[in-house]
């Protein structure tokens, strides 16, 4: 079987489509005739080039929301697409906060399941998915008739351009869906962060509850600006409030494949590595040398992170 | 004001999970607990309740074997009761089934507010609870690291990619917690023996008025996944800082 029409669900961030939404055209293009991309926010057309660039030869654009949470009105402007008798053969979306809002939506208004946490897609149909935190890998396939909805993990995919020119925008209409789409944004606020973007960056340093106190995470923001890279954190100093959500990486934060992973105090507990080992090199710094951490690591350092890093930051600082 | 919470009962995430080689689902044997992602929702319910000066906070579940150790757990942390369903039929459901026996059982404890996880811990689709909120056609705030109740209007801090949003929604309203939006209480010995007596309402899918919802998608293969090899193992005796440094220059990372 081969998914004739595939719709991607583009997000966009800082007035560009996110690495995950080009993952997921590129992915879109190995395995389906047609891609047509969905947009919402407004900002359509401002990305109907990079979008063309990566495959898709449309964009439905749903244009401002009024502050309301993207989940239902772009999912009911999908399903009132997929009724009117224009049907993809598959649609797929990141494993994002708006991208399981939509899918969830779509999921329950079409009557169709969704397959979640897909790590890999081919053409015959079947899905993997990475379960029971990463460390096996499930092949699933829908039984019942398209669209098939696909929540896929970032940084599953490359990203490859196609060279396609800018994509064609059709403004599509959000029907009234009532009392389900009463839920409204007030008020943005944007944490500051400096350096490169944890997704992004060649270089994170990611600290975890073996640090013993809040403070001492600004050894790992000073090793990570000394390396240019990113600080991440273990969901255990996210919840305790360290730092900010955005730090986290692992199941429910982000995946990360650095080409260094550099993890101080932190055991290394499955929901943490299934976002961090993908790196090309995983650094360990651990005082238990029975931490599971270091059974991924190619380089595992038993030792304090009080004595080690700052060690580390002094040879690095003396170097500059 | 009533509040209805999710919760997920689910193997000891300490015991690694396993699929049935037959039938490729999870397999759920043995004694299920209440999951720690769920906790965050009774919780939040207790205290919102609390708060409004009143109502009930009802449990809701789907497990085999009538199972109820989570429910026992949540119950004891000061839930007034547990609507139940358990049927042979269910087994291997995904979550577009689990969502619309999940919302068919709400439903009957006519809720302001529904509260979920934002994910479980072993199946994690983090789509139930939307698919819940579509099928009972109620808004819904996802991801909330915060939330009041201002009269008949819910307020949520909702985690975003770039920080958080503050949103606003009408009741009746769904919302999903996520972990850190309160820090979940002990059961007290009093809320344990307590719990002992509070109502489970047990029911079968056909006692809800539907029937056994399709399952649309199914398992082909289960493999382990490709392992990363452990490299070297290096005891700090004062000059492991030496062995990072190299290692970094190495990858021409410094
Ligand atoms: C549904 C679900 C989703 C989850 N999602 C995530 C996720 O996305 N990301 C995530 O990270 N976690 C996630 N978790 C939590 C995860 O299970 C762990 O609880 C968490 O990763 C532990 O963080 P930690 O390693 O910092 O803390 P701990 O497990 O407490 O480990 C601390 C480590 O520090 C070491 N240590 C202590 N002192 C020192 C010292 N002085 N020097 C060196 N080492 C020291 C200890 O030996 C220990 O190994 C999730 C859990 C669930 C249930
Ligand atoms: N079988 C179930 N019984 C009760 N609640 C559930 C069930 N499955 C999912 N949920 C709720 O939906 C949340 C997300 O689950 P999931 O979609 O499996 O990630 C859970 O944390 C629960 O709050």
């Amino acid at each position: 079987m081969a998914f004739d029409k595939v719709w991607v669900l583009a997000e966009v961030a800082d007035g560009k489509p996110t690495g995950t939404t080009l993952e997921l055209l590129t992915k879109a293009r190995e395995i389906g005739g047609a891609v047509e991309a969905w947009t919402w926010g407004g900002e359509g057309s401002a990305v109907a080039a990079t979008l063309g660039a990566y495959g898709a030869t449309k964009v439905y654009d749903t244009g401002d929301l009024g502050g309301a949470l993207p989940g239902v009105p772009v999912a009911a402007a999908m399903a009132a697409q997929v009724q009117g008798g224009n049907a993809p053969t598959a649609i797929l979306a990141a494993t994002s906060y708006d991208g399981r809002d939509i899918a969830g939506r779509l999921s329950a208004k079409l009557d169709v399941g969704v397959l979640t946490n897909v790590v890999g897609l081919s053409d015959d149909g079947t899905s993997e998915h990475a379960v029971f935190g990463g460390t096996t890998v499930v092949k699933a396939a829908f039984t019942g008739n398209p669209p098939y909805l696909f929540l896929v993990r970032p940084k599953s995919f490359a990203a490859e351009e196609s060279g396609g020119g800018a994509a064609e925008v059709t403004t599509v209409e959000v029907p009234d869906a009532g009392a389900t789409n009463a839920a409204k944004i007030v008020q943005r606020h944007v944490e500051e962060r400096i350096g490169p973007k944890l997704d992004e960056a060649a270089v994170v340093v990611s600290g975890g509850r073996g640090l013993g106190e809040a403070e001492k995470f600004s050894m790992i923001e000073e090793l990570a600006k000394l390396l240019k890279g990113a600080p991440g954190a273990s969901r255990a100093i996210v919840d305790a409030g360290w730092v900010p959500y955005s730090y986290q990486v692992g199941q429910t934060g982000k995946t990360v494949k650095p080409t260094v992973y550099i993890a101080c105090g932190i055991s290394g507990a499955t929901q943490h590595m299934v976002g961090m080992k993908g790196a090309k090199n995983i650094v360990a710094i651990n005082k238990d040398q029975e931490a599971p951490i270091f059974s991924i690591a190619d380089l595992g350092i038993v030792g304090d992170v009080h004595k080690v890093l700052p060690k580390v930051i002094e040879a690095l600082q003396s170097r500059a | 004001m009533n509040v209805v919470v999710c919760v997920k009962q689910i193997p000891d995430p300490a015991t690694p999970g396993k699929l049935d080689p037959n039938t490729k689902t999870l397999v759920r044997e043995g004694k299920l607990i209440l999951d720690d992602s769920d906790a965050y929702g009774v919780e939040m319910a207790l205290q919102l309740a609390d708060k409004a000066g009143g109502g009930e906070v009802t449990l809701v579940s789907m497990a085999p074997n009538e199972e109820v150790g989570g429910l026992r757990t949540a119950l004891a942390m000061g839930a007034a009761k547990a609507i139940l369903v358990s049927d042979e039929s269910l087994k291997g459901a995904d979550a577009l089934t689990t969502a619309k026996v999940l919302a068919a059982a709400i439903k009957r404890a006519e809720p302001d507010l529904v509260i979920a996880a934002t994910e479980s811990t072993d199946g994690y689709t983090g789509t139930t609870p939307v698919q819940v909120a579509e099928l009972l056609g109620l808004p819904a705030v996802t991801f909330a690291k915060h939330v009041e109740i201002d009269g008949s209007t819910v307020k949520v801090d909702r985690q975003t990619e770039a920080g958080y949003d503050e949103v606003e929604c009408p009741l009746p309203a769904l919302v999903t917690v996520t972990a850190g939006v309160v820090e979940p209480r002990y059961p007290s010995f009093k809320g344990i023996m307590a719990a002992k007596g509070k109502p489970v309402d047990t029911l079968k899918v056909g006692d809800l008025g539907i029937e056994a919802p399709a399952v649309g998608q199914q398992v082909v293969d289960v493999a382990a996944a490709e392992e990363r090899q452990a490299g070297e193992i290096v005891v700090d005796e004062g000059d492991a800082h030496e062995r990072v440094v190299a290692f970094l220059e190495q990858l021409k990372v410094i």
